[in-house]
Order: structure tokens, then C-alpha cells, then sequence
């Protein structure tokens, strides 16, 4: 079934390039548009949560870009080269590109920024930099990065929300976190932090330097911050705002807005991100412990049921472990696909005694709320009770830290390669309490570790492929986790907002690009 | 001079009271499940044991209660409120920088609910048998028993969505750069309707409660006095009952001035209102201890003061009142 949204969205995405040249960009004007939630600060790198990424995108650049199929494109790297051992990348920066202080950007800031203030400050940039063995700065405006072994994703690392880049002048020898200009970030992007007023707006300027000839065509853009959902549609039904990002307005009412006219909607902008919803499911112990049970409850899940209903028919339903958009996925495994009755057999054979089962729902609102009612029923057509336990996002937090839980709901950002947001999910030695997003459901398998780590280093690609291959056929059979859906966030806008989308993290970087056809 | 030893025997004891309200307020929230470290790590959406450490031993979670409980101490006797994790600011001044817009809002919502409730409970005692007087006590049971966010979500669908009449949302218009007069009145459009829809509720009560007690107030003796006395009817109904009415709408006028801080938290979340009790509802979900602590102490004081001020005001109201401790 296909909803009216999911073909919008569809048609949409044929229409784009001609859309795109069908008219010249024309250069003025501001977008007001929401961040939801309000973000803890706004200096990329030191803070890399959601809203911090999508306001700071705009302030921030990275080494490379990418576009929808995660191919790399140049920012502020013109261009590089990969020696043909993988162990040596040669980054060409271009040289004409300040900071907005004013200050010249030079291959001393990449330097600083991924040796020094990254290793300090960046969890996730510190999961890449454990292969780099240097990193130098050949001349002013050439960067080489040399690592121990090759590393498969090591290219896909440089988008502005991993590895951003900031200026050396101003953070070296300071304590980051008490930077004063932490509340003027500076960065090389094509528009400037203007001014913050707590709790009602975030207000950028147009970068009038900015390196790229003509762009950006937009003269600001307003961040419009409104704690509640109901507000935030009946700001863009009004007209104040014109552009909805992802998560600003609740499911349910997205086909009203999305029917109003000169409405657009799309769910491009998040290929490098591609959120994957997943069902934890302790596999320490109690019924959740045994495969057959997980099996089971893969086999009861109406995954199609819950995509079209409470996601509007955006999103797609995962084979397995890889999301359709993660590299090296295996289409040759046997779906997982509604089976009551196989579920009923698996839990008959395993000698399930009908003991009650735990759900967490994900506390972000009322689609994750509804759609652990839709589990919790499934659940229990093949026999299975469950107890649905609501947290807020603080308990929720501890509850897994803790593994105090049957089954919960979560998800998370796959980043481009499997290396990068997949395997953390399966490797035994990233079992460790306190913290939400490891190993949290404790599955051991010496196996899937050594293909794993394997696959990370392999080089060329076919090496890799072949390693991925297995490994998802192991996690096939023992289902560590539920694979619920591949997410398609909607961003809806005006249509004459042109060219908002335009690269695989464009739902932070997109504005860039964008202008008004007004 | 028994005004003067009043103030200071109560604010004495409203010093003792704060320093329990803290001492408790910080045991209590040590009590909340939920690791401030493990719940901004989270919302980082990557995190490993040494990002949570550095914030742990940034924000002296790592040291033991009672170390954490006398640095918080102390520091407030420095007016230091400590540090928000979450919004890398200064208790203090995210405190400050919201108080303004929270005090225009509910103290305009009191001056509201408190003007209009005994005006209209006046009225409604004076025509206790009418027609009117029943319409306007259907009103007051029609606002008091409705909830205060559905009241709010219906006023932005009919005055903004559908009449266009007012801003459905926020405290000013972003990007309008007004200034002087006419930033106050962008102020004042985007103040009615909060301010309206918390107004209601303590409106009706104020207009029940003053009905009520002006009923009664007009079957004492001193009344058929008036009467015999040959005062206009608007003299006694001001004079004699109205002020003799007055005290339990003074209790409640104090109990409502006390929540003025933390007593919006629904109002400035529906409509974006940049005020604490937003502040407040975010800093729990986010474990913002530091914060929450520093807005519960306000909020304390501010309950404490106005308790003072109530105390006062009864002294003025009824002059019998006078020897009471």
C-alpha cells in the first residue's frame, strides 16, 4: 500500500532535477524555519546532537560533502588522493577561504581540528581517529592523513557534523568548553551566527564572503524554537515558518499540512544519516534470551502495518541487519516477513511459558507511543504478553544504561558505513553499561566480532564485501536486535522554496542552496 | 514600627525556611532516576566512557553527595547558582534572562484574573437572582472547569488560525526589529492571548469566591444598619460588604502571586512563551539539576515573599487582624 504522502514524495523526488534547472536561482530574502528541540549550544564537534548539527551545518563545513548516494564531493578539500596501499590520503584545500572573522582557513586549522580539538572533545570522531596513525600538514593548503591499517569508511568520516572544522586561532591553547566564543561560533560556512535569543528564535546571517561564487542566495535564516507540536504545525498553517524539518510536527498531522496548497514534501536529505528504528530485545536473559523468542517476534511484528499507518507509508521495511541504504548490504537472506503462525510455532517449540515481557517505548513522542501499542497487540496475537512500561527520556536513558528492560524500542543513525553505525551494535567488546547506544543487548558472538573488526580494515572493497556478506547471514538467524523500519523523516516546505535538498546530509547542510522563488 | 519588627521576624524565619527548601530540594532530586552524564551523552547520539567521564568530573558529578550538596550551598551564599550542563550557561543568567518574560505574563494574567473575577463576582452578587448574575456564574463554572491547555489550543485555532486576529505564538515578531512603542505593542499582541487563557481559571475562582463571600457578607447586621442609615445601595455594596468580602480573595490573591514563577509551565509551552516554567519542564526532562534547583529556589522565595506580603495586606484589609504574631 502506498499512502498519498509516500507518492508525493515519490513524485516529488522524479521531478527534482528538472525542477531544479528549470529556473534560474534568484538571490535575497529569509527563511524562517523551527529547531526542535532548542539546542544545548551551537559549536559543531564540541556538541553533535540532531538540532546542533542542523542549525550549525549552516555555520560549519567539513573536509568533503556528500550526495544522495554518499559519493564524496569537494568543500573545503578541492581534492584528494587515496595511495593504493589505503593507508595514505592526500587532502588539496582550496585557498581562498576565510573564516567569518576574517582569518584565512589553512590545512594548520584541519590539523588542529581533527588531532587535537576532535580527540579531546568527539566520541564519534574519536571512533575514526583510533586507525589514524598522523595526520600533517604538507603545506599551507595540503593535509595528509596517514593511518595503520586501511579503513574502509575513512572517507565517508568528513562531513561537517563528524569531522568539523574548527578555527585553530581561537580554540588553541584554551579550555574549549569555557571558549568565550562559544557564543559566536566562527566557522567557513556560507552563513554566520547573528544572534541567540533563549527560547524564541536562532537567527543566521548571510556569509556575504563565502567562497562559492553566488551562494548563498538566501540573505538569513530565522530558527524559530516552540516547545509544542500543535504550535509548531499551526505556525506553518499560518504562514510564519515555511519550512518543517524532520521531527517538528507529529505524524498524525502531516497529511493535513501536506494537503494545504503550495506544499511540498520530501525525505531526501538523510541518506548518510538513514535513521534504522530497532526493537532491543535483552538477550541476557528471561524468554528475550532465546533465539527462537526473538525469532518469533520478528515472525508476530506487522512491520508493513506499522510504516503505512503511524509513518505515513514513508520508510521501508529492512531486510536485516543493513538498512537498504548502508553499503555492502546482502539481498540473498530469507525476510522476516508477518507470520503469526510461524511465531506461534517458533514459541511452541522453544516451550514459552507465557511469562510477561517488558516494553520500553521510545519517550519522543506520540508516533513511538502508538507504535508500541501496535507491537504490544502484535505480540500478543501469537501469545505473548507485554507490559508496556512509558519512561521519559531521562529514565529511558538509564533504563538501558542499566539493561533493565525486555524490550525497547530506539534508533539510530547508520552514518554511511556499516564500520561507522552498524557493527557497534553487534561487537561484543562495545558491551558496557551506562550508556544507550552500544551493545545494549548484549549479544556475544565470537564470530560476528572477527568478521566485524575484519571487514573495517579489508581493502579493496570486494574484500570487505564479502566479509559483510557473512556476517549478516549469521545475524539473520540469531536476531540480536529487531530490525523495525528504515525511517523516512519528511521535511515539508513551500514549494517555491527551491533546491532545499541537495546532498545526503542536506536536511543540515541544505540551505546552501536553497532560494526563494518569490 | 510593629510593621518593621514584623518584616524582619519573618524575614528571619524566611531565611531558615530557604535554606531547608534547598537542603531538600537537592536530597530529593539526587532521588530522580536518570544519570545527568548518561542523558546528554545520549542526546549527543554517540558516546563512549571517557566522553562520560569528562562530563562527570566537569560538573562534579563524580564527587560525593555531601561534597556536591556544600559546594552548591555555599555558592548560593554567593549568589552563585552554579552551571546548566545542558545549556552551557549560568544558572543565574538563563534565570534572569527568563524571569522578565514569565513576570509580564502571569503578573499580567494576575492583575487580570484578580480585577476582573471580583468585578464580575460583585456584579453577580448584586443580581443574585437575575438572569445576568446566573450567566455570569455559568461562565466562571464553564472556564473553571476547562482545561487550561484546550482552552489555550482553541484560542489559537479561532483567533489565529482561523480570524487572524492575533499571533499564535511567541513573545515578539522574529526579524520585525521593532523598537520603542511599537516593540510594546508587538509585545502586547502576543500577550493577550496567554495571558487571557491563564487568566481565566483564577478568574473564576476569584469571581465564585467573591460572590460567595458578598452573600453572605450582605446578611450581617452592620449592612441592615447601612440601609437603615439610607445609603445608596453601590456605597454598601462597595463600603460594607465588598471590603468585608475581601479576605479569603486576599488568602487566595497570595497563593496565586506565589506560583507567578513556576505557574505557567503549560501556558508558555503552548505558546512559545519564553518564560522559567518552560525553562523549569525542560531542565527535569533533561536532568538539568543545577538549573532545576536554582528555579526551585526562586520559585521558593518568591512564595515566601509573597506570604509576607499577604500577611501585610490583611493588616491593611482588616486593622483586627493587628495582634496576631
Amino acid at each position: 500500500m502506498k499512502t498519498p504522502i509516500a507518492i508525493a514524495v515519490a513524485a516529488a523526488a522524479s521531478l527534482g532535477t528538472t525542477a531544479i534547472t528549470a529556473d534560474e536561482p534568484k538571490s535575497g530574502g529569509v527563511i524562517d524555519t523551527i529547531i526542535q528541540p532548542e539546542p544545548p549550544g551551537l559549536v559543531l564537534g564540541m556538541i553533535q546532537n540532531a538540532p546542533t548539527r542542523t542549525v550549525a551545518g549552516n555555520i560549519y563545513e567539513g573536509l568533503l560533502r556528500y550526495d544522495t548516494d554518499l559519493e564524496p564531493m569537494p568543500q573545503l578539500a578541492e581534492s584528494w588522493e587515496i595511495s593504493d596501499d589505503g593507508l595514505t590520503y592526500t587532502f588539496h584545500l582550496r585557498d581562498d577561504v576565510t573564516w567569518h572573522d576574517g582569518e584565512p582557513f589553512t590545512a594548520e586549522d584541519v590539523v588542529f581540528s581533527a588531532d587535537v580539538f576532535h580527540r579531546e572533545l568527539n566520541p564519534s570522531a574519536r571512533a575514526v581517529l583510533q586507525h589514524i596513525e598522523s595526520i600533517e600538514a604538507l603545506d599551507e593548503h595540503t593535509v595528509e592523513f596517514t593511518l595503520e591499517k586501511p579503513f574502509g569508511p575513512f572517507l565517508i568520516s568528513f562531513e561537517a557534523g563528524t569531522f568539523t572544522m574548527v578555527p585553530e586561532h581561537i580554540y588553541a591553547g584554551t579550555e574549549f568548553r569555557d571558549n568565550e566564543a562559544n557564543n559566536h561560533p566562527i566557522g567557513t560556512g556560507p552563513f554566520k551566527f547573528d544572534s541567540w535569543d533563549r527560547g524564541t528564535v536562532i537567527q543566521l546571517v548571510k556569509n556575504e564572503d563565502y567562497y562559492e561564487e553566488d551562494l548563498p542566495y538566501l540573505d538569513g535564516i530565522n530558527w524559530h524554537i516552540i516547545p509544542d507540536g500543535a504550535s509548531r504545525a499551526v505556525a506553518y498553517e499560518n504562514g510564519t515558518v515555511d519550512v518543517l524539518p524532520y521531527g517538528t510536527v507529529e505524524n498524525f498531522d502531516i497529511p493535513r499540512l501536506t494537503e494545504m496548497d503550495n506544499t511540498c514534501v520530501t525525505d531526501k536529505g538523510h541518506e548518510y544519516f538513514s535513521p534504522f528504528a530497532m526493537l532491543w530485545m535483552n538477550n541476557r536473559e528471561g524468554p528475550t534470551a532465546d533465539k527462537r523468542f526473538r525469532q518469533a517476534v520478528m515472525y508476530a511484528m506487522d512491520r508493513e502495518f506499522a510504516r503505512d499507518v503511524l509513518w505515513n507509508g514513508l520508510g521501508q521495511v529492512p531486510l536485516g541487519a543493513f538498512g537498504s541504504n548502508a553499503r555492502f548490504q546482502n539481498d540473498d537472506l530469507a525476510p522476516y516477513d508477518h507470520d503469526p503462525e510461524r511465531a506461534r510455532e517458533l514459541l511452541d517449540e522453544m516451550g514459552y511459558d507465557g511469562e510477561e515481557v517488558r516494553l520500553l517505548p521510545l519517550p519522543y513522542g506520540e508516533t513511538w507511543t502508538r507504535w508500541a501499542e501496535a507491537v504490544q497487540q502484535n505480540l500478543k496475537e501469537v501469545g505473548i504478553e507485554v507490559r508496556t512500561e512509558a519512561t521519559d527520556v531521562g529514565g529511558w536513558n538509564q533504563r538501558l544504561g542499566d539493561w533493565d528492560y525486555d524490550l525497547a524500542f530506539t534508533y539510530l543513525y547508520q552514518y554511511g558505513d556499516p564500520a561507522l553505525g552498524i557493527s557497534r551494535t553487534y561487537l561484543s567488546d562495545n558491551i558496557e553499561k551506562g550508556s544507550p547506544w552500544n551493545n545494549v543487548e548484549g549479544y556475544e558472538n565470537e564470530r560476528v566480532d572477527e568478521l566485524f573488526n575484519a571487514a573495517a580494515t579489508a581493502f579493496p572493497d570486494e574484500e570487505r564485501e564479502k566479509l559483510y556478506h557473512e556476517v549478516q547471514e549469521i545475524l539473520q538467524e540469531d536476531v540480536p536486535v529487531g530490525w523495525l523500519l528504515e525511517l523516512g523523516f519528511p521535511t515539508i516546505y513551500r514549494c517555491d522554496v527551491k533546491n532545499l535538498v541537495t546532498s545526503g546530509v542536506g536536511v543540515n547542510d541544505g540551505f546552501k542552496d536553497a532560494w526563494l522563488d518569490r | 514600627m510593629l510593621y518593621a519588627r514584623l518584616i524582619a521576624s519573618r524575614l528571619v524565619k524566611a531565611v531558615i525556611v530557604l535554606f531547608l527548601i534547598i537542603i531538600f530540594n537537592f536530597v530529593l532530586i539526587q532521588l530522580a532516576p536518570g544519570d545527568p552524564a548518561a542523558i546528554l551523552a545520549g542526546e549527543a547520539g554517540a558516546t563512549d566512557e571517557e566522553f562520560l567521564n569528562q562530563l562527570r568530573e566537569r560538573f562534579g558529578l563524580d564527587q560525593p553527595m555531601y561534597v556536591q550538596l556544600w559546594h552548591y550551598v555555599s555558592g548560593i551564599a554567593t549568589l552563585d547558582f552554579g552551571f546548566s550542563y545542558r545549556q552551557q550557561m549560568p544558572v543565574l543568567d538563563l534565570i534572569l534572562a527568563r524571569l522578565p518574560a514569565t513576570l509580564l505574563l502571569t503578573g499580567t494574567a494576575f492583575v487580570l484574573s484578580l480585577g476582573l473575577g471580583i468585578l464580575a463576582g460583585s456584579l453577580a452578587a448584586a443580581r443574585v437572582k437575575k438572569p445576568s448574575g446566573s450567566l455570569i456564574m455559568a461562565l466562571a463554572l464553564l472556564f473553571y472547569a476547562t482545561p487550561l491547555f484546550w482552552v489555550a489550543l482553541m484560542a489559537v485555532v479561532l483567533f489565529s488560525v482561523y480570524l487572524e486576529w492575533l499571533p499564535a505564538y511567541g513573545m515578539l515578531t522574529v526579524g520585525a526589529g521593532h523598537t520603542g512603542l511599537a516593540l510594546a505593542l508587538d509585545v502586547g499582541k502576543h500577550l493577550i492571548l496567554p495571558a487571557t487563557t491563564l487568566a481565566l481559571f483564577f478568574m473564576a475562582i476569584y469571581t465564585r469566591m467573591t460572590r460567595a463571600s458578598m452573600i453572605e457578607a450582605s446578611q450581617q447586621d452592620y449592612v441592615k444598619t447601612a440601609r437603615a442609615k439610607g445609603l445608596s445601595n453601590g456605597v454598601i455594596q462597595r463600603r460594607h460588604i465588598l471590603r468585608n468580602a475581601l479576605l479569603p480573595i486576599i488568602t487566595l490573591a497570595g497563593l496565586q502571586a506565589g506560583q507567578m514563577v513556576g505557574g505557567a509551565i503549560l501556558t508558555e509551552t503552548v505558546f512559545a512563551w519564553p518564560g522559567i516554567g518552560r525553562l523549569m519542564f525542560e531542565a527535569l526532562q533533561q536532568r538539568d539539576y543545577n538549573l532545576l534547583l536554582g528555579i526551585f529556589f526562586f520559585s521558593a522565595a518568591l512564595v515566601i515573599l509573597f506570604n509576607i506580603v499577604t500577611d501585610l495586606v490583611y493588616r491593611l484589609a482588616d486593622p483586627r487582624i493587628k495582634e496576631a504574631p
